[in-house]
């Protein structure tokens, strides 16, 4: 049921433990290096350089310190972490281990979604089999007085909670809110104490890169945004899953790979991502093109773009926290007009307002949800305007 | 001796701020507890939580009010949660919607009158390659169709009334 890849996967090469043997070979900055030597960025979506957060995190000095994993995933269309923790959890557990070793951290926190629950069981048992053969605990096998330990705290259904400072604030007890950056949590995180958030993805693929070297990783994608990735596929494809591409791949080529030729539009990235309509199907997937934290869906020519535009405001609507004005009313007033366009009663130059509210959103929101919420809605009146308008009885 | 059903909830909210440690930051997790066995956050649970960690009321009211899996309102034992995002809306949920009020003769956002189930909608469940999905509790079902929502709901009601009797009894 939860299984759902078509070729078997790097990970599948790496031998548990493999990674963390030659990090604790390692001193903390080699590792460090190591990670920023592959060029690895954030695989959430955010494309951060996950050696530069590292190195921030270990420089900061502070008594205590936390790595954290990012397993809140609700961006639509994104599956990837729920396959990573059923399948390869060792992976992503290893990666943090190795997180915390190179950053001088004894805690790390799984922030697992409430909808995943279901893993949870699994999850604790994987932790307990590898605090037996001392891979996690007091003074870790091959390391000389490093000890970690990795807890699991569920979430409560909450989307913007993947947004890193709202996590925080959600595991020390308090609304989902996203805080004012900086501070960055690298300085000021769980605590108040120095903290690591990264993607479970990004965790996993460090450990693959200590074992098999940071040149392998490197040398795969394209220069700004090396390796490979993990892409969730899903909605008018012949077959929907996880499929690893290296960055880079062009959208006409993935849709090859997945049986979606033919279609009209791909959302990359998720509800708020980029819609790429078919006639520019040779744009890259990557950090200097289209990024994605691995979100893909496929809409063929039956699909009404203004439905799929509604679909996303809706969920805005339903998850922005309502702390800051331009994302609690901006996204409600675009949802409006567009039941307004279906109705047929919205005026182009109303819609063209409703296009510069969007553009002020991107501006002025506080955080990464209300910045990236109207692109969905934008990039479907950029491309399908036709498809919108004149509507009615 | 006589024990109220407050006295009963008292007791199990010590007893996992003892679990927990008495930290702002274990208030979802005996949140969480609460919920799985009272199907709701009491006026009273948030005041007896709020007394235990020596935060105001308010601060406990203001984490209820902010999470979808979280609720001061009884919910059902059963919480069938349908995803209603892109991936699961383009694979048919709509015709399972309309299943499942028929067969719990309820809306989205309401509990059957017996305190069984409550309906809901939800947002992207993680399953969008195998859509329409659903949670049941804390179980995923994918791939729906109408017709496996009726075995889903049956499963559910084997679990109590009658046909829990009959099960223990071995006429089942």
């Amino acid at each position: 049921m939860i299984k759902s890849y078509h070729e078997p996967l790097t990970f599948d090469q790496i031998k548990a433990g493999e990674g963390l043997k030659a990090a604790l070979k390692m001193t903390r900055s080699e590792v460090i290096k190591a990670i920023s030597d592959s060029g690895m960025r954030g695989r959430g979506g955010a494309g951060f350089p996950t050696g530069v957060k590292w190195n921030l995190c270990a420089a900061a000095a502070a008594p205590e310190k936390f790595v954290v994993c990012n397993a809140d995933e609700g961006e639509p269309g994104t599956f990837k972490d729920r396959v990573l923790l059923a399948e390869y959890s060792d992976k992503v557990f290893e990666g943090m281990t190795i997180a915390g070793y190179a950053i001088g951290a004894k805690e790390g926190i799984i922030y697992l979604r409430a909808e995943y629950m279901y893993l949870r069981a699994e999850l604790e048992a994987a932790l307990a089999k590898r605090r037996e053969d001392k891979l996690l605990g007091d003074k870790i096998k091959g390391a000389k007085e490093f000890s970690f330990d990795i807890r699991i705290q569920m979430g409560s259904g909450a989307y913007v909670c993947g947004e890193e400072t709202a996590l925080i604030e959600s595991l020390e007890g308090h609304r989902g809110e996203p805080r004012n950056r900086p501070p960055f949590p690298v300085d000021t995180g769980f605590k108040g104490c120095p903290t690591s958030v990264n993607n479970v993805e990004t965790f996993a693929w460090a450990t693959c890169i200590l074992a098999k070297g940071p040149k392998w990783f490197k040398e795969l994608g394209t220069e700004k945004s090396a390796g490979l990735k993990l892409f969730s596929v899903s909605g008018d494809c012949d077959q929907p899953g996880i499929y690893e591409f290296p960055m880079g791949i062009t959208v006409a080529d993935l849709l090859v790979a997945v049986g979606g030729e033919g279609a009209k539009a791909v959302q990359i990235g998720g509800a708020s991502g980029h819609c790429v309509p078919y006639w520019e199907f040779d744009r890259k997937i990557c950090f200097e093109d289209v990024a994605t934290g691995g979100s893909i869906i496929v809409f063929d020519f039956d699909r009404d773009m203004l439905e799929v535009a509604m679909n996303f405001m809706e969920f805005f609507c339903e998850e922005s926290c309502g702390q800051c004005t331009p994302c609690r009313d901006g996204n409600s007033a675009i949802l409006e007009g567009l039941e307004m366009l279906e109705e047929g009663v919205c005026s182009q130059s109303y819609l063209k307002e409703l296009c510069e509210l969007g553009e002020t959103m991107q501006l002025a929101s506080k955080c990464g949800l209300g910045q990236s919420s109207p692109n969905a809605f934008l990039s479907i009146v950029k491309n399908f305007k036709d498809e919108l308008l004149g509507r009615g009885e | 001796m006589l024990v109220s059903e407050q006295d009963v909830l008292k007791q199990d909210i010590a007893a996992w701020v003892k679990h927990y440690g008495k930290d702002r930051c274990y208030l979802i997790p005996i949140l969480q507890e609460i919920h799985r066995k009272y199907h709701q956050c009491s006026e009273f649970a948030m005041q007896v939580v709020a007394d235990e960690l020596d935060i105001h009321p308010v601060e406990v009211y203001s984490v209820v009010s902010f999470y979808s899996f979280l609720s001061h309102d009884t919910h059902g034992k059963y919480v069938v949660r349908l995803c209603r995002t892109i991936s699961c809306d383009m694979a048919g949920k709509d015709q399972i919607a309309n299943q499942l009020v028929s067969d719990l003769g309820v809306d989205f956002g309401e509990t059957t009158p017996d305190g069984k189930f409550t309906l809901e909608w939800t947002n992207c469940l993680g399953a969008c390659d195998q859509g329409p999905a659903m949670l049941v509790n804390e179980t995923l079902y994918v791939g729906l169709t109408p017709e496996k929502v009726h075995e889903i709901l049956e499963t559910c009601r084997r679990t109590f009334g009658v046909y829990a009797l009959q099960n223990k009894e071995g006429h089942a």
